[in-house]
């Protein structure tokens, strides 16, 4: 077959003949994903829940999910865990702007008396090799039975009690930020629900 | 011989990195680690077999004056199509790699390649090509990778080889640290040419 022409209305069809199968092709390949990029999206923030909370709960803390507002007007999710009627645990998601390079979300797991028992880290866009340590248990679990009333979470250089990851400050600061957030809206919770 | 001549052509006589210097964004941007670097690679050798084949396929019903936007359009559409397929089948590796995707579009030699290569010569040969370049690219940011995550925190494939608070040369992790080490391992790739 020989070479088409460039003419005006060869380039005008040839265009949008690819521009329109691509974009079919694309709409067709989305809609067969959507569901299963969306189960996998809530597998992960459901494993992540289980990671953060107490052991040997017996509720089902994605059924009991609470949405509450901090004082930016974020609404921020709880989940909580019970042992019979009790509450044991909980495991609040929440989000800091102030990452190195765009949003930090954690899941933070508080026992009932406030210490931190867990935190994982849902989404993070830092430096890779620097900022992506937060992710590590070694910068995490300085956290870990800290209770935040008389625990700091802010790095050293601000005066707080963490050791911020080396040569990534600012990327500690948002970790320690999004720990507070999350405190904050765990207290909201334990003084508005019931205990 | 001459399809395994154009699969041999990309890995070390015109790599992409070392002798081309096509794809440069993504070699300095990525390449903290060996593993990235090998992910990255992986990522746009599988797309540039993709489209090298289509674009060639293609070339003849392609006007020449609007040949480029619609190699973008193809290559966008790969790269969109992998996106999407690797978070709902492999969300494992999606995690991993699913920052270094995107970018996979405004990779040059994927474009380079196309234009400069699939456009001009038939399928199989442009496939050919696309594995050789793409084995190339990989290779090229795996070895970068390697070198700066070794320099730059003691590791390998994140494989820690110094003790906890051993000082390594962050420089190397960061931006300035990715020209220096590219620069030098040109400069070795073409020492170890010129000896041939």
């Amino acid at each position: 077959m020989k070479k088409l022409e460039s003419t005006f209305w060869n380039m005008v069809l040839v265009l949008f003949g690819v521009a329109f199968i691509s974009s079919l092709l694309l709409g067709i390949v989305h809609k067969i994903t959507k569901a299963e990029i969306e189960r996998a999206q809530m597998v992960k923030q459901f494993k992540s829940v289980i990671d953060v909370l107490n052991e040997g709960f017996d509720n089902n803390p994605g059924k009991e999910v609470v949405m509450l507002l901090n004082d930016e007007n974020q609404e921020l999710e709880c989940f909580p865990a019970k042992k019979g009627d009790k509450l044991d645990s909980v495991a609040v998601k929440a989000t800091t702007p102030q990452g190195f390079s765009g949003n930090v979300t954690l899941m933070v797991g508080f026992l009932a008396d406030g210490s931190i028992n867990k935190i994982s880290v849902l989404e993070q866009k830092e430096t890779p090799g620097l900022g992506t340590k937060m992710t590590e248990e070694k910068f995490k679990s300085q956290f870990y039975g800290k209770n935040l009333e008389n625990f700091k979470a802010m790095v050293k250089k601000d005066g707080g009690d963490v050791d911020a990851i080396t040569a990534a400050t600012i990327s500690s600061r948002a970790f320690c930020d999004a720990v507070n957030r999350a405190y904050k809206v765990f207290k909201t919770y334990k003084s508005t629900i019931e205990f | 011989m001459s399809y395994f001549k154009d699969f041999k052509r990309g890995i070390l006589k015109e790599n992409p990195v070392f002798v081309m210097l096509l794809g440069m964004c993504p070699t300095l941007g990525v390449t903290t680690g060996a593993e990235n670097g090998l992910g990255m690679g992986l990522a746009t050798a599988f797309v540039l077999v993709l489209s090298n084949i289509f674009v060639s396929l293609m070339k003849n019903i392609i006007p020449d004056k609007v040949r480029i936007p619609a190699f973008i359009v193809i290559i966008a559409s790969f790269v969109t199509m992998v996106d999407l397929l690797m978070s709902a089948y492999l969300p494992a590796l999606h995690a991993k790699l699913g920052i270094f995707i995107p970018l996979i579009v405004v990779n040059c030699v994927i474009l380079g390649r196309a234009e400069g290569f699939a456009s001009k010569n038939n399928p199989l040969s442009s496939m050919m090509d696309g594995i050789g370049m793409g084995l190339g690219f990989t290779l090229a940011l795996t070895l970068l990778g390697s070198v700066r995550e070794l320099l730059g925190s003691g590791a390998i494939f994140s494989h820690s080889l110094v003790a906890e608070n051993a000082r390594t040369m962050l420089l190397f992790i960061m931006p300035p640290g990715a020209f220096l080490a590219l620069g030098f391992l040109i400069a070795a790739v073409n020492r170890l040419k010129g000896a041939k």
